[in-house]
């Protein structure tokens, strides 16, 4: 019996701002994901090479906007997909990065099943790939991570006791958090509050890109604009895993391997530096760290980093 | 036995009363709540090993198992589960179900054992002891990342969900993230053990805990005496 609830938003005919650069996909449809439905967006033509662009946490493909059709324009068949919970992918009962990894794969069979394809990852979504590229080599003919490896976070100088404390709180912080997840709504507000919040989490994007943003990852309802994404997530958490396990997988990747870096420390990176990495590189991976550039580096500079990956790609294709 | 639903996000979650305040020897002792096994369900009626209790006893289906919903997609982890008994820990220590105590008494069997000790350090001034037993998936996955694949997996939507016994059974679960919670136990809880271990069978995490202040090894009729007697 799945009680589980269909998309609670629809994607809107709402015509969405203009920003210089952006474009909307050509293409929209869903894949099923063992009952999950998966939004899957593309741009350029089909018949040109599929090369994969992956989200992070609390992103959505979308945010692609800006970066994937510059990828289009040379010749690629840009594919992206909203992570369940996120854009216009079905909100699910259950999420976990097990899940995500199993999501991805649902798309890759539908897009490319039998041919190994370029995939650029950010983030979290960087982070996935890297585990895939180590569990399903087959899949992936080369990878870019932009500010998606994980390191180890330096500990704060506390006393055990104020770390228990510390993690009392967040413990209950979250369980106070899923006693309300049925019928917890987002906040609703108009576009400009919606950019408003968005920019505390992207404090370097530009104000017309947040607006932009919202009319394409929120929705409108009588009360105002909700960002679409599942109000049962929350940022942050606990749970096992440490980030440091992620650059345990990277040694021994054999595809093509190129991570980007960026200086300027924001909220949702990971804020790792080069001297975290450089030991882990694999044998045919290499490290670039972009000064004066954020955790959103591709939207931030996109041409530069189109260059920057197709360079990798164009080598191995 | 009446079974009541609760709701944790888009889960219905079945909660079985197995014996009610009313039918209670002692109806001031406080519930003690039953958590199940990997694969496993709740039973039907007060099992032998737990008739001791002079208390309520309800018992839970986790997600995906019993009469609990079965998702679609999998995306199961022990911290999901935690949530799904402090789902029936706030419906325990409702009007409805508890006379004078605003805590409950926790015996887990396997996974059940490993979530209720996430519980006792989660609510620990709330959980007036967690007795841990063997049972399915007791063990669970390895303690650092392996090599581990993803597949979609069959799945007809009846219980136990085939999710939920794969990545149930293979969660990560370093010793040190384990003592985490006992600590969190000792420092919140009322008791000076708020938890006893009546396993035989120790893996990593439970014999972490082990080694912690504040947990006892004990047989199960002791254990149940033990925290029965708390008032």
């Amino acid at each position: 019996m799945d009680h589980s609830a269909e998309p609670q938003h629809r994607t809107t005919s709402v015509q969405t701002r203009a920003y210089s650069g952006a474009r909307s996909p050509d293409r929209h449809y869903r894949v099923d994901s063992d009952g999950v439905s998966i939004a899957v967006h593309e741009w350029g033509q089909e018949s040109d090479p599929i090369l994969l662009l992956v989200h992070g946490g609390f992103d959505f493909a979308r945010t692609f906007d800006g970066f994937a059709p510059r990828l289009a324009a040379r010749g690629w068949r840009v594919v992206a997909w909203d992570h369940r919970g996120h854009g216009d992918s079905q909100h699910a009962a259950l999420y976990s990065w097990d899940a995500d990894l199993r999501d991805a794969i649902a798309v890759m069979t539908h897009v490319s099943p039998h041919t190994a394809v370029p995939v650029i990852g950010h983030s979290k979504g960087g982070a996935l790939m890297i585990q895939l590229a180590d569990a399903q080599p087959y899949r992936i003919a080369a990878l870019v991570n932009i500010d998606g490896i994980p390191s180890k976070r330096p500990i704060p100088d506390v006393a055990e006791h104020e770390r228990t404390k510390m993690l009392a709180g967040e413990v209950a912080g979250w369980l106070d958090h899923r006693r309300r997840t049925a019928t917890n709504q987002r906040k609703p507000g108009t576009i400009a509050e919606l950019a408003t919040r968005r920019g505390r989490m992207n404090p370097r994007l530009d104000r017309g890109w947040l607006e932009y943003l919202v009319t394409v990852g929120a929705f409108e309802s009588e009360d105002g604009w909700r960002w679409k994404i599942d109000p049962s997530m929350r940022f942050g958490g606990f749970g096992p895993w440490r980030p440091e396990w992620a650059l345990a997988r990277l040694p021994g990747l054999a595809m093509p391997f190129l991570g980007v870096l960026v200086s300027e420390v924001e909220e949702m990176g990971w804020g790792t530096l080069p001297h975290h990495v450089t030991p882990y590189l694999p044998v045919d991976g290499r490290l670039e760290f972009v000064e004066g550039a954020g955790h959103f580096v591709h939207i931030e500079q996109p041409d530069m980093m189109v260059d920057m990956v197709l360079e990798l790609f164009e080598r191995v294709a | 036995m009446p079974t009541e639903f609760l709701t944790h996000n888009k889960i219905r979650l079945a909660l079985h009363h197995l014996r009610s305040l009313d039918q209670a020897p002692d109806p001031q002792c406080r519930p003690l709540l039953l958590l199940h096994g990997l694969g496993e369900r709740s039973p039907d009626t007060v099992p032998n090993w737990a008739v001791a209790w002079p208390g309520p006893i309800a018992a839970l289906d986790f997600t995906g198992h019993g009469a609990s919903t079965v998702p679609r997609g999998g995306g199961y982890s022990s911290e999901m589960l935690l949530a799904d008994a402090d789902a029936a820990l706030e419906a325990l220590t409702g009007p409805d179900h508890t006379s004078s105590s605003t805590g409950i008494t926790v015996l887990g069997r396997g996974l059940g054992a490993y979530i209720g000790l996430q519980l006792a350090g989660a609510r620990a001034p709330q959980v007036y002891g967690t007795i841990l037993c063997d049972g399915p998936g007791l063990a669970g996955g390895a303690t650092e990342p392996t090599s581990m694949n993803f597949f979609a997996l069959a799945n007809d939507g009846q219980p136990p969900d085939p999710y939920a016994l794969v990545e149930l059974g293979r969660d990560l679960r370093p010793p040190d993230y384990a003592t985490s919670f006992v600590r969190l136990a000792v420092t919140g809880s009322p008791l000076d053990q708020p938890i006893t271990v009546c396993a035989v069978f120790h893996p990593a995490w439970l014999e972490a805990a082990i080694g912690e202040h504040g947990v006892a090894e004990s047989t199960l009729g002791d254990a149940l005496s033990s925290y029965a007697a708390l008032r």
